[in-house]
């Protein structure tokens, strides 16, 4: 071999090589990655599909299966209960999120402020504890306390507002209220501790010139806190608005659904479609509408998060 | 949020919701028994209890693991397992305890699977017949004469070509046959006066009035989404006794043509709104509970309350001497008797193991004197059986004694209006009593309703 040909030969090895340890990383990478991804296609991908598959067929989820097309998506529209729960999922919204970001804003802002010590510890422990007590658990406890003879009524009567006293989850009118309170309990905690972490990046120096500039505080909260926080405040409403268009843990504990559909939402109709009913067609077609729908209002937060991030 | 993990979001979203229609799983909810049933024969005599003919389908010598599936929160089934097994020690039991709630929802997966179950509480029967995968127990009914029994309750389990439930080929057994009807507080009972048991609706009614007049909770009834709206029983009571029960239960077998909404029904329906109008209930009865409104009766509150005997152990344990039983009476008096009455039905899968030895047991549960005693003992209901079976003993002051003797006085049963089909009592009848409750809903409006539902439901 020529001393040219050596050193070609060199050449093409270093050309090659690095481009084969690519490969060979990217091979053991993917092999990292196959489990979990194995695990996602079972898990998510495929159901993901079926549900998408079956909503274009009559079917019991044992016998034939008879393709119907699209009527299942028209039956969804044409019974008055299952468009009667999305109106409900969307009246949870404003519990389930609206109220837990804009007190969550407030509260995270006065922990911030003024309870940085101990106090805000213990603080942010207690709001945060609903995020680790099982749904089911806690529903089964607020339907006692929600109860005629429970205790919010006992404390309404010792106040002198008997007159008010209801059982709160069989009232038509108050039942979702009261479901939406219980929502409100459950992911106060959760918009607190993450709008508060995101005050604690704010450079301190941005409240000290406003301040100099004589900023109350309620000008500091809207003028720096809540736009610097767009970020935090778009993943707490994607969090929570899925949470309250997917309600079904919840209501199923506390009303099932009840009085009268009036706490009914989509993910209760689909269980009772799914499994009462054993309507499967009827209730992925209600599922994918669902999915639909939550994307549909997911987007524009998203994009709005998106814009302040640039 | 990046895109990537918003995807990830929105498809795990979906995928939580996608499981809720592939998973087998479903939370558990306290329910009500959805069937309910009642004696009709007093028996007289002894069972036999001598070993099954060579000829008969039995369980064998060899030894033979059960693969069964009881219901959660009663116990007789398993105790009679036990005893089973005492007597037969070749039969041993592997047995899985289900929520009502989750059998609605588990049922057809536990019979199509590799491992079908030799023993299953049914839900609900019609589907999965059709479906093919339960058991035809003909053969087992004329080896056995089942179909000689006195117990006219069976033919619930029947279905025709058409599947229509109310004969034909036998598809489940009853392990009892509850009994249905209005359960009293003999001190507050006392209290208004009520010395005997009404004989016309009217009679009923007018206690109602005085139990309003006296301050006392005239009828405690349940009534939340989550058990169920127990306003059913007083509402299909009251369609029986102004009406006739066979299209009633055309109705619940799903007769073609067969509507609910009748004008005797639309009689009771407005009986039923009045009493609501009147007080007769809680005012809370949309948020209570079945286990609730048992015990808030157990502790006095509620001069009347409907309900089946499978809750006499609860009365008895929380009131004992003190609850009584009648049949709600008919609208003219001397009338006939009638009450939602079904059987506790179990099926066998069709593709079982043990089929012969689970129908020798069903057989067993009915006639053997043991088995009979445990049933009426746990659970207060008739074991049904042949007209000669042996009767068991009850305890004196019980109100089983209530409940068993009035099977004699029925002159008609009825399946329960919630059974006609797997969701009228969770789309249909419990919302719009919940409605009516609330004063957003009459008599005629929930008729209508529950028809619009049930015509939707067997469309599909």
């Amino acid at each position: 071999m020529t001393s040219d040909r050596r050193a070609a030969a060199f050449k093409i090895s270093r050309r090659t090589s690095p481009s084969k340890k690519v490969r060979r990383e990217n091979f053991v990478g993917w092999l990292f990655t196959l489990p979990a991804l194995f695990m996602y296609a079972f898990f998510v991908l495929v159901p993901f599909l079926l549900t998408i598959l079956y909503s274009f067929f009559r079917w019991n989820g044992v016998g034939p299966m008879t393709w119907v097309g699209i009527k299942n998506y028209l039956s969804v529209l044409q019974v008055p209960n299952l468009v009667g729960t999305i109106f409900n999922a969307f009246w949870l919204v404003v519990w389930f999120s609206f109220i837990p970001v804009g007190l969550g804003l407030i509260v995270a802002s006065v922990i911030h402020r003024i309870a940085r010590g101990r106090f805000g510890t213990v603080a942010r422990t207690v709001l945060f504890l609903p995020q680790v007590i099982a749904l089911v658990a806690a529903g089964i406890i607020w339907g006692w306390l929600l109860a005629l003879p429970g205790l919010i009524n006992q404390i309404l009567k010792a106040v002198g507002l008997g007159v008010i006293t209801r059982a709160w989850l069989g009232d038509f009118h108050w039942a979702l209220p009261s479901v939406g309170m219980v929502g409100v309990w459950v992911l106060l905690g959760f918009c607190t501790v993450l709008l508060e972490t995101g005050m604690s990046k704010i450079d301190p120096a941005l409240y000290e010139s406003a301040r100099l500039d004589g900023a109350s505080w309620f000008q500091e909260f809207l003028g720096i806190t809540v736009p610097l926080l767009r970020h935090e405040i778009g993943v707490c409403l994607t969090v929570t608005v899925i949470a309250a268009l997917a309600a079904f843990d919840i209501i199923w504990v506390t009303t099932a659904g009840g009085p009268g559909n009036s706490t009914s939402v989509p993910g209760i109709q689909i269980y009772i479609l799914a499994f009462t009913q054993r309507a499967i067609g009827l209730a992925s077609a209600l599922a994918v509408m669902l999915m639909v729908l939550v994307v549909i209002v997911i987007i524009p937060i998203q994009w709005l998060t998106r814009e302040s991030a640039q | 949020m990046n895109k990537k993990s918003v995807i990830f979001s929105l498809t795990s979203f979906l995928v939580l919701t996608s499981m809720l229609l592939s998973a087998c799983g479903a939370p558990a909810a306290t329910e009500v028994p959805a069937t309910v049933a009642p004696a009709t024969e007093a028996p007289a005599t002894e069972a036999p209890t001598e070993p099954p003919a060579a000829a008969l389908p039995n369980c064998g010598t060899d030894p033979v693991v059960m693969n069964v599936v009881f219901e959660t929160g009663w116990d007789m089934p398993t105790l009679l397992s036990e005893e089973f097994t005492k007597q037969f020690p070749n039969v041993t039991w592997d047995i899985s305890m289900e929520q009502f709630a989750n059998l609605i929802t588990t049922t057809p997966m536990l019979l199509s699977s590799d491992n079908p179950p030799d023993l299953i509480r049914l839900p609900t029967m019609v589907t999965f017949a059709k479906d093919g995968l339960l058991k035809n127990l003909d053969e087992y009914a004329t080896a056995f004469g089942w179909n000689d029994w006195p117990v006219p309750q069976i033919n619930q389990n029947r279905l025709d070509a058409n599947y229509i439930r109310g004969s034909g080929t036998l598809y489940a057994m009853g392990l009892n046959y509850s009994m249905t009807g209005v359960f009293y507080n003999k001190t507050l009972a006392a209290q208004i006066g009520m010395t005997e048991p009404p004989k016309t609706v009217a009679e009923f009614e007018a206690l109602l009035a005085a139990a309003k007049a006296a301050g006392l909770q005239p009828i405690m009834e349940w009534g939340s989404a989550k058990s169920g709206m127990g306003l059913a029983f007083p509402l299909q009571n009251l369609m029986a006794a102004y009406g006739p029960v066979e299209p009633i239960n055309d109705w619940i077998f799903q007769k073609v043509g067969a509507t609910i909404d009748t004008p005797t029904n639309l009689i009771a329906a407005q009986h039923l709104q009045q009493w609501i109008e009147a007080g007769y209930f809680p005012p809370d009865i949309n948020a209570i509970e079945y286990s609730d409104a048992a015990s808030r009766f157990g502790n006095g509150e509620g001069v009347f309350t409907f309900n089946g005997d499978w809750q006499n152990g609860g009365y008895d344990t929380a009131m004992p001497g003190n609850v009584g039983f009648f049949l709600f009476p008919p609208a003219e008096a001397g009338g006939g008797y009638a009450a939602m009455s079904a059987p506790l039905t179990y099926g066998i899968a069709a593709n079982a193991k043990h089929a012969d030895c689970a129908a020798f047991f069903l057989n067993w549960a009915a006639t053997n004197p043991t088995a009979r005693q445990i049933n009426v003992d746990r659970m207060g209901s008739n074991p049904g059986g042949p007209a000669d079976a042996s009767v068991p003993t009850v305890t004196a002051g019980s109100v089983t004694i209530e409940t068993l003797a009035a099977g004699p006085m029925l002159s008609g049963a009825m399946d329960f209006i919630a059974n006609a089909t797997s969701s009228i009592f969770a789309q249909g009848w419990t919302p719009e009593l919940q409605k009516m409750v609330a004063g957003e809903q009459d008599a005629a409006g929930l008729l209508q309703a529950v028809q619009a539902e049930y015509l939707r439901e067997i469309s599909q």
